[in-house]
C-alpha cells in the first residue's frame, strides 16, 4: 500500500510549536505528525490549548516558535501553498446566513480561486456527499444546527484539500447529527484525507487513529486509543448498590480504592487490585447496611484514562491560574 | 412557600417568536426531591422553557406553576425561592469569589451575620473555601461553574433550575459538578437541569427529551429504555465500520444502527435476531471479523428512535 514516498511522508508535520498570550503559555512544545487517511484527535480540558493548536496549524495565528509543514510546504516560508492544502472548520465558522446553501459554496470556492466550472462540479459532489441536495436554494440561516454543520464541512472541503482541521465540530449538536457527521468524516478518511479534530467527547476521540491529551498547553501523552487505554494504571470495577451515595462514601475508605465516580445509576471504582477489592467490598457494604446489586470488573475507557491523568496532574488545585 | 404536590407544573407551554415556534405544547410535572433532566440539542427549546417557568418570558399559550406560584403573574414572589443558574451567568471578574458571593447575597436581600454565615456555608458545600480570596476572573471553567452554583444556592432556595451548567467544562469537572448536584438533592432540594450530554441524562431520576420545540418523552432512564425501544441492543466489533453499518441498516429486523466509540451499536425488533443470527448474517456478507454481543441500551438509542419517530410523524402530517 505504501509503495511511494508520498504515501509515507506525513501530511502534517508540526515541531515544537509554542504560543503565549501575555504571560499565559497557551501552547508549549507541541509536536505532531499526521499521515494520509489518519484522524488525530486532540482532547483536553477547556483552555488546554486545543483551539490554539488548530489555529496555528491553520495558519490563522502565528506561533512564537516552532515549524509547521503541510504536504511538505512550510507554513512560514510558503504560506499561500501551505494554506491551500487545508480545510479548516473553526468553532466560530460562519456561514453567510443571508446567502443560500449554493451561494455559500460558491463564495467559499471563489475565495479559494477556483474556476466557475470546477466550483460547480465540486459543489454538486459535496452537496450529494453531505446530504444537502435539494436544499441548495434555502438560506443558510434557515438551516437546522446539523445541516449548518454539514454545509460548513462542505465549504471547508470545496477546494479538495488533502488536510482537514476541525475544532470541536460537534459541540452542541444532537446525537443524530453527530452520528451523521462522523460517518462523513470516516468516509473522508477512507479516501485518504488527513484530519486533526479536537473534541470534548471521548466516544468520538476513540474513533481517531491517534489521540493526544493536551493539558495546560502540553501534550501529556499520545497514541492509539488502545495504547492509551493500556496506560491506565489499575483496573475499573462497576458497582451498583443502594443507597449509592452512601456506598460511595464507604468504598472510598478502602485502601485499595483510588477513586469512585458516579456514573448514572452505578459507581466506577478505580482500584489497584480487582480480586482484592472484590473480596473486601461485599462484607464492608453489608456491614454499613448497603444493598449490593452488582460488582464486576469492566474494561477502562478513554474517559477513565483522561480522568486519571487529570487527577494525577492535580487539576483541582492547579486549575487556578496564578 | 405555598407548594404542596408537584414543585413544577408546566401545562401546554408554547412560545412562538414570529413564525418560529421555540416551544410547542410542552407539559410536565416535577416532584419534590427529584433531579429532572431536560435533554436536547442546542436550539430545541430548553432555555425558552426555563425562561417561561421563571416568568422571564411570557408564553404564547399555556401556563406554568412553580412552587405553587403562577410563573407569569407571581414571578416576583416566586423568584426568592428559586436558585437559577443561567447559561450566561455573570460573575464580576475583578471581584474575588467571596466578594461575588457577598454582592449577590445583597441582591437577594441577605446581610449582616446571616449573609456571612450563608457565604461560609456555601463555600464549604461547594468546596470553594480555599479559593475564596481568588479573583473570579482568574478561575478556570470548572471553578467558575461552581461559583455560579454557589451564588444560585446562597439564599437557600428549595428549587434549583440549572441551564446547561456543564457545557464547555471537561469530563472530570463535569463529574465533580454532578457529585455536588447529588449532595444538594440529598439535602432535599429539587433540581431541574438542562443538558445536551446524553451521559449526564443518565444521572437524572427522570428526564424529558426535547427535540425541535417538542417534548418527545419523559420518564426515568431505565423506564425510557424499557418502554421506548422496540427490542434488544447489540454491540458489534468489526474492521470495516461503515460498510458494516450500511449493511446492517438495510438488514430486516434492524431498527437502528450507529457508531458507538469505534464499534457499532444496533437496536433490533423484538425476537428478530440473536447475537448468533446477526453474526452469521455479517459473516455471510463478507464481514468475517465481525463479533456480536448483547449490550445495554443507551439513552442515545432512546433519543435517536424518538427523533426518528417524530420525523416520520412530521412527514405523515
Amino acid at each position: 500500500m505504501m509503495n511511494n514516498l508520498n504515501a509515507v511522508s506525513p501530511r502534517i508535520r508540526a515541531a515544537d510549536l509554542r504560543k503565549a498570550y501575555g504571560t499565559l503559555q497557551a501552547l508549549d512544545a507541541l509536536s505532531l505528525t499526521v499521515y494520509e487517511g489518519e484522524a488525530y484527535g486532540l482532547v483536553g480540558p477547556d483552555g488546554a490549548g486545543k483551539s490554539t493548536a488548530l489555529r496555528l496549524l491553520a495558519g490563522v495565528l502565528a506561533p512564537d516558535g516552532g515549524e509547521i509543514s503541510l504536504m511538505g510546504h512550510d507554513l512560514r516560508q510558503n504560506p499561500v501553498q501551505a494554506r491551500a492544502q487545508l480545510g479548516y472548520l473553526s468553532q466560530q465558522f460562519s456561514l453567510y446566513g443571508d446567502l443560500t446553501v449554493a451561494e455559500n459554496l460558491q463564495f467559499f470556492g471563489e475565495v479559494r480561486d477556483m474556476s466557475p466550472q470546477r466550483r460547480a462540479e465540486r459543489a454538486d459532489q459535496l452537496l450529494n456527499f453531505v446530504g444537502l441536495t435539494g436544499v441548495e436554494d434555502r438560506l443558510a440561516g434557515r438551516l437546522s444546527g446539523g445541516m449548518k454543520q454539514k454545509l460548513s464541512l462542505a465549504c471547508a472541503l470545496i477546494h479538495e484539500p488533502p488536510i482537514l482541521l476541525l475544532d470541536e465540530p460537534t459541540g452542541g449538536v444532537d446525537p443524530v447529527a453527530r452520528q451523521d457527521f462522523w460517518q462523513l468524516i470516516i468516509r473522508l478518511l477512507s479516501e485518504g484525507l488527513a484530519v486533526v479534530v479536537s473534541t470534548p467527547y471521548m466516544d468520538e476521540a476513540v474513533r481517531c487513529q491517534r489521540v493526544g491529551f493536551l493539558y495546560q498547553g502540553r501534550l501529556l501523552t499520545e497514541g492509539t486509543p488502545q495504547q492509551l487505554i493500556a496506560q491506565f494504571n489499575g483496573s475499573v470495577l462497576e458497582l451498583t448498590a443502594t443507597p449509592l451515595k452512601r456506598a460511595r462514601q464507604v468504598v472510598m475508605t478502602l485502601p485499595g480504592v483510588v477513586d469512585a465516580l458516579t456514573f448514572g445509576e452505578s459507581l466506577h471504582l478505580f482500584v489497584h487490585d480487582v480480586e482484592e477489592t472484590m473480596k473486601q467490598l461485599p462484607p464492608v457494604l453489608a456491614e454499613a447496611g448497603i444493598v449490593l446489586s452488582s460488582l464486576r470488573p469492566i474494561p477502562p475507557t478513554l474517559e477513565d484514562l483522561f480522568i486519571s491523568l487529570l487527577d494525577r496532574h492535580n487539576v483541582m488545585s492547579s486549575e487556578v491560574r496564578p | 412557600m405555598k407548594a404542596v404536590g408537584p414543585v413544577i407544573v408546566a401545562e401546554h407551554l408554547t412560545k412562538r417568536f414570529g413564525d418560529f415556534t421555540a416551544v410547542d405544547d410542552v407539559s410536565f410535572d416535577v416532584y419534590p426531591g427529584e433531579i429532572v433532566g431536560y435533554l436536547g440539542p442546542n436550539g430545541s427549546g430548553k432555555t425558552t422553557t426555563i425562561r417561561m417557568l421563571l416568568g422571564l418570558l411570557q408564553p404564547t399559550a399555556g401556563a406554568a406553576r412553580v412552587l405553587g406560584y403562577d410563573s407569569l403573574t407571581e414571578a416576583e414572589a416566586l423568584r426568592p425561592h428559586v436558585g437559577y443558574m443561567s447559561q450566561k451567568f455573570a460573575l464580576y471578574e475583578e471581584l474575588t469569589v467571596r466578594e461575588n458571593l457577598a454582592f449577590y447575597g445583597g441582591v437577594y436581600g441577605l446581610n449582616g451575620t446571616m449573609l456571612r454565615r450563608r457565604i461560609e456555608s456555601v463555600l464549604e458545600l461547594i468546596h470553594l473555601a480555599s479559593l475564596a480570596g481568588e479573583r473570579a476572573g482568574a478561575l478556570a471553567g470548572g471553578w467558575r461553574q461552581r461559583l455560579a452554583l454557589a451564588i444560585a444556592i446562597l439564599h437557600e432556595p428549595s428549587l434549583l433550575i440549572l441551564d446547561e451548567p456543564t457545557s464547555g467544562v471537561d469530563p472530570l469537572a463535569r463529574r465533580l459538578f454532578w457529585d455536588l448536584i447529588y449532595d444538594l438533592a440529598e439535602q432535599g432540594k429539587t433540581v431541574l437541569i438542562s443538558t445536551h450530554y446524553m451521559d449526564e441524562a443518565e444521572h437524572c431520576t427522570r428526564l424529558g427529551i426535547m427535540y425541535h420545540a417538542r417534548l418527545l418523552a419523559m420518564g426515568s432512564p431505565s423506564q425510557l429504555k424499557a418502554t421506548r425501544l422496540p427490542g434488544p441492543t447489540w454491540q458489534i466489533t468489526v474492521g470495516a465500520l461503515l460498510p458494516a453499518l450500511d449493511y446492517l441498516k438495510a438488514l430486516s429486523g434492524v431498527v437502528d444502527v450507529g457508531l458507538l466509540g469505534n464499534e457499532l451499536h444496533a437496536v433490533t425488533c423484538d425476537d428478530r435476531h440473536t447475537a448468533t443470527s446477526l453474526a452469521a448474517a455479517l459473516h455471510s456478507a463478507g464481514f468475517r471479523d465481525a463479533t456480536v454481543v448483547g449490550s445495554a441500551p443507551t439513552l442515545e438509542d432512546v433519543f435517536k428512535l424518538q427523533v426518528a419517530a417524530e420525523q416520520a410523524r412530521g412527514e405523515g402530517r
